[in-house]
């Protein structure tokens, strides 16, 4: 068997999130009834004309910054034209030959490894609608009804050039993608609604071979895992057909999620001539430089930026930051809890912990708030156990956490004076362990912390209660 | 106009009583004449009544409150069937006006009905209409010119006082010719095209038919100016009347582009724009020979591109929102029965053609070279008026053919051979009558300037019209 270099590209379509469509003034909200947000212009009536949404270019031109991308001051639109039911004119207003952004480059860290894949475009273009099938499909349904809320929705669409080489990298790639989409706040990146959606072509050569093989593309991934499960196959199914010596037949697959393959869609032969030429309607687009200079600046800390200085300047392991930037509000309760001061490990071991399970829950709790429980907690006034239990009460009451300490009379006892005579009390009834530590087993210790605490429901201060008990077993 | 609008104004009449006289005389015409595919009689009495409410309430919307106006069925007007002369869009009734019609509806003006042309604004005679072929007013058996017969006929007719047409390589310039009215193809973007169905929407324009020349510069003054619809609209100012001082005539500098005289060309036509021409000379202006060696090669070009754009804008028209739709088993089928079926035999013509021209293997022999062309020729013309103020030429090599003369497509597209320059330019041109042939035919002469040069192009077509006179008042008897 022959071993084969794996190359793979990814083409990203991805919704913006402009509050108006990318040519008329439509509505954009998801899950709206059928057909309630579309006018003459997206539906394509006789005699409209098209408007471009300042908006869109704005997102479009934030993606490419934030993609390393050339913004091209210059670009232009262009006509697709093919027939489905789903697209009003017949045509979609898309960006061809001269694209907003190209030669880009997104980083990400694979294993421990930073590694990079180029962008080569990024262009902008307008959704289509929406097909609902009475079938399951459009070929077996004996009607269909087209929804045309979502035509003429703003998309990007974002080209990789050909160096990613494993289905695994493929989905870090997409998925730091998507994290960095949100960062910059122009797309929700639903994969589940279609406004993440992504293509990709794969195709094997020799390993170390310089020359490409022929490329496959696969179409509906409609998920990180069926990206990666789908490029899996396809590696598997392609290294078969080279290992006997067949060709690999260029054309467009597409992946059954049921079945777990990849099926043929059409063919290269079958692919439409889609007759492109410049959109006569609308303008080229001329971006003043000092516009993208603004948008520019509006691009907030990037995830791998917010990594680094989560590892740099907070101390954090990899694992304690990646979490901090992939659960982007965890991350910023972070950084304005370490604000007032707390202890930074102290607060990503909470954040992580407790916390996470019931924000998860009940939605986030206001930093100033959660601070006077760490507060509380650093100054070693309540215990951890004692903290947690704080923590739910402060979910599901107006109490501050210093209230809620003061009324279950949680707080810490360690004033030695007022423990001594609990040790001692404990000690008096543990004669015979008591003795069995003097003689060196030492181990016993926990076990006479455990009673104090109980004996003071937790309230004692456990440091302290070993000191003193070291200090009465001394003697 | 201005007489109308004062007989208006001191209510010597009504609106009702113009609306009126118009259907007494579009009921008699059009049996014959067939300039309408919708008359909206009801909807055009209606708002003359409101018109007349609103004068005597001292409301009226503008001097022109109450004057009706016949538009181009191509043009969508809100409630009223807009069917570019197709089957395809046979029923379908637009759910917004037109730009240009809003702005008509704004001072008070009437929409009486829409006017006929070729189907799609595809043709030079209203012969490829699915509503049949509409007359010349001066002789039946000949044709109106297109695609603008109906808007250009209707008003030669007397049906009304003054229409709007569109004009794409020549469909407003031609038919007035042919019918002998004033039409202007004005400056690409100075009129918005939001609500014209598109034919090639890098060609396509909007424009005044009138009577006299005063009255399409006034109809030209209510439609023209910036729409943040039309994304291809300039920022250019409002247009206003000119006040018709003669003097600019001295010393103006006319260019006589060599290659639209002579060879093939009726020695009529040729003999009645020379009369004009001289008279012009005599006046004080300076006849200056040139060339426009490019317009060879406007008609290739404007045949490539307007199929192109054509093949693209009409592809919407597949059966799933409106219009014709025929059923089959899928979607594909359903598309090409649909469009088969609603479509005559010149759309599908030019669909194919535009198809063809922008495959992927065809695109940089036709298009992308179309495109290069049409530069050149922009910069051919645009060279020309660094040297002269105004360039006029015949407005077509003849006068107004028979019915049915033009059997070939290609005999068709060559009506355009002298219009279609100035669309491939975007620079303005208008026609305007000067004379009649032997037959009693209309005689046109064009006059193009530099962009934004409308107000001098008035001014060079009302001498014009000064030598030659205008013909038939209406309402003569009131004044």
């Amino acid at each position: 068997m022959t071993s084969y270099d794996t190359v793979i590209g990814l083409e990203i379509h991805v919704a913006l999130m402009t509050e108006s469509k990318f040519l008329c003034s439509c509505k954009t909200t998801f899950g709206a009834p059928p057909n309630s947000q579309c006018c003459p212009v997206c539906l394509g009536l006789p005699g409209t004309l098209p408007l471009i949404n300042e908006k869109a270019v704005e997102y479009a031109t934030k993606a490419g910054l934030a993609l390393n991308c050339q913004i091209h001051f210059f670009s232009r639109f262009d006509r697709k034209n093919y027939f489905y039911p789903d697209l009003p004119k017949a045509f979609q207003i898309t960006q061809d030959a001269f694209p907003l952004c190209t030669d880009g480059f997104l980083e990400y860290y694979m294993d421990e490894q930073l590694v990079r894949t180029a962008i080569t475009r990024i262009h902008l273009e307008e959704e289509a609608g929406k097909l609902i099938h009475s079938g399951p499909t459009i070929v077996d349904s004996e009607y269909s009804l087209v929804d045309y809320n979502r035509a003429g929705i703003p998309l990007i669409e974002i080209v990789t050039a050909p160096d990613i080489h494993t289905p695994r990298q493929a989905r870090l790639f997409l998925e730091q993608l998507r994290l960095l989409m949100n960062y910059i706040g122009v797309s929700d990146t639903k994969m589940e609604e279609g406004s993440l959606r992504c293509d990709a072509n794969i195709s094997l050569k020799p390993a170390g071979s310089s020359v490409l093989g022929t490329k496959v593309e696969i179409k509906n991934l409609n998920s990180f895992r069926a990206l990666e499960k789908a490029l899996e196959y396809e590696e598997r199914r392609q290294s078969k057909l080279l290992d006997r010596g067949e060709a690999i037949r260029q054309e467009s697959r597409t992946w059954d999620e049921r079945a777990g393959r990849t099926i043929t869609m059409r063919s290269k032969g079958d692919a439409p001539d889609y007759r492109i030429f410049p959109e006569p309607d609308l303008p080229p687009l001329n971006l003043d430089p000092a516009w993208v200079s603004l948008i520019k600046v509006s691009v907030p800390e990037l995830p791998l930026e917010r990594l680094k200085r989560l590892e740099e300047e907070y101390g954090l392991s990899r694992y304690e930051a990646t979490f901090l930037v992939n659960y982007r509000d965890f991350g910023d309760l972070f950084f304005e809890l370490a604000e007032i001061g707390l202890e930074h490990k102290s607060i990503v071991n909470f954040l992580m912990g407790d916390y996470a399970r019931l924000a998860r829950e009940h939605g986030h709790m206001a930093a100033k708030r959660l601070a006077e429980l760490l507060q509380l907690q650093a100054e070693g006034r309540i215990s951890q156990n004692q903290a947690k239990a704080v923590l739910e009460e402060l979910f599901s009451c107006r109490l501050s956490a210093r209230e809620i300490v003061e009324k279950k009379g949680l707080e810490v006892v360690g004033d030695p004076a007022a423990l001594q005579p609990v040790v001692a009390e404990v000690l008096d009834g543990n004669r015979e362990l008591a003795a069995r530590y003097k003689n060196g087993e030492t181990k016993l210790l926990g076990f006479f912390v455990g009673q104090v605490m109980r004996a003071t429901q937790g309230k004692a201060d456990p440091e302290t209660v070993s000191q003193l008990l070291r200090d009465e077993l001394a003697d | 106009m201005r007489r109308l609008a004062h007989l208006l104004e001191t209510r010597q009449i009504s609106s009702t009583e113009v609306v009126e006289h118009y259907l007494a005389e579009i009921s008699k015409q059009e049996p014959v004449l067939n300039a309408f595919i919708t008359v909206d009689a009801e909807g055009a009495l209606a708002q003359a009544k409101a018109s007349d409410r609103r004068r005597r309430e001292g409301q009226a919307l503008s001097p022109w409150d109450g004057i009706p106006i016949a538009v181009k069925d191509n043009i969508s007007t809100k409630g009223l069937k807009t069917t570019c002369a197709s089957r395809f869009l046979a029923n379908y009734v637009p759910l917004f006006d037109a730009e240009v019609v809003s702005r008509l509806k704004d001072v008070g003006l009437s929409i009486i009905g829409k006017t006929n042309l070729d189907e799609f604004a595809m043709g030079s005679s209203t012969e490829y209409s699915a509503y049949g072929v509409t007359c010349n007013p001066h002789d039946h058996e000949r044709v109106s010119g297109g695609s603008s017969g109906g808007s250009a006929a209707a008003v030669a007719a007397g049906e009304v006082p003054w229409s709007l047409g569109t004009d794409t390589g020549g469909s407003i310039r031609q038919p007035a010719s042919f019918c002998g009215v004033v039409g202007l193809k004005p400056t690409y973007g100075w009129v918005s095209r939001y609500g014209v169905v598109a034919l090639a929407p890098s060609l396509d324009h909007v424009g005044p038919l009138a009577r006299t020349v005063e009255d399409a510069a006034l109809l030209f003054s209510l439609i023209a100016g910036p729409d943040p619809k039309d994304a291809t609209s300039s920022d250019a100012r409002e247009f206003s009347i000119p006040d018709w001082d003669e003097s600019f005539v001295k010393g103006l500098k006319i260019g006589v582009p060599e290659e639209f005289f002579g060879e093939g060309i009726s020695p009529e036509v040729e003999g009645a724009v020379r009369d004009c021409l001289n008279a012009l000379e005599g006046w004080g202006a300076e006849l200056v020979p040139i060339s426009l060696a490019t317009n060879e090669y406007a008609i290739d070009t404007y045949l490539t591109l307007v199929t192109a754009e054509a093949s693209s804008s009409l592809a919407r028209y597949d059966g799933v929102r409106y219009g014709v739709r025929i059923p089959a088993e899928d979607s594909n089928t359903m598309f090409a029965r649909s469009r088969s079926a609603g479509f005559g035999a010149e759309v599908k013509r030019r669909i194919m053609l535009g198809t063809y021209v922008l495959s992927a293997r065809q695109y940089g022999a036709y298009y992308e070279q179309a495109q290069k062309v049409r530069t050149l020729i922009r910069q051919d013309v645009l060279e020309a008026f660094k040297q002269v103020d105004v360039i006029i030429t015949p407005t077509t090599p003849s006068t107004a053919f028979r019915i049915g003369a033009k059997q070939s497509p290609l005999e068709m597209y060559l009506s355009d051979l002298f219009t279609a320059m100035a669309n491939l330019c975007g620079i303005p041109a208008l026609n305007v009558p000067c004379g009649r042939d032997s037959r009693g035919l209309p005689l046109g002469m064009q006059i193009m300037g530099g962009h934004f040069q409308e107000e001098l192009l008035f001014r060079v077509a009302r001498l014009v019209e000064n030598h030659v006179g205008v013909e038939g008042e209406v309402f003569s008897d009131k004044l």
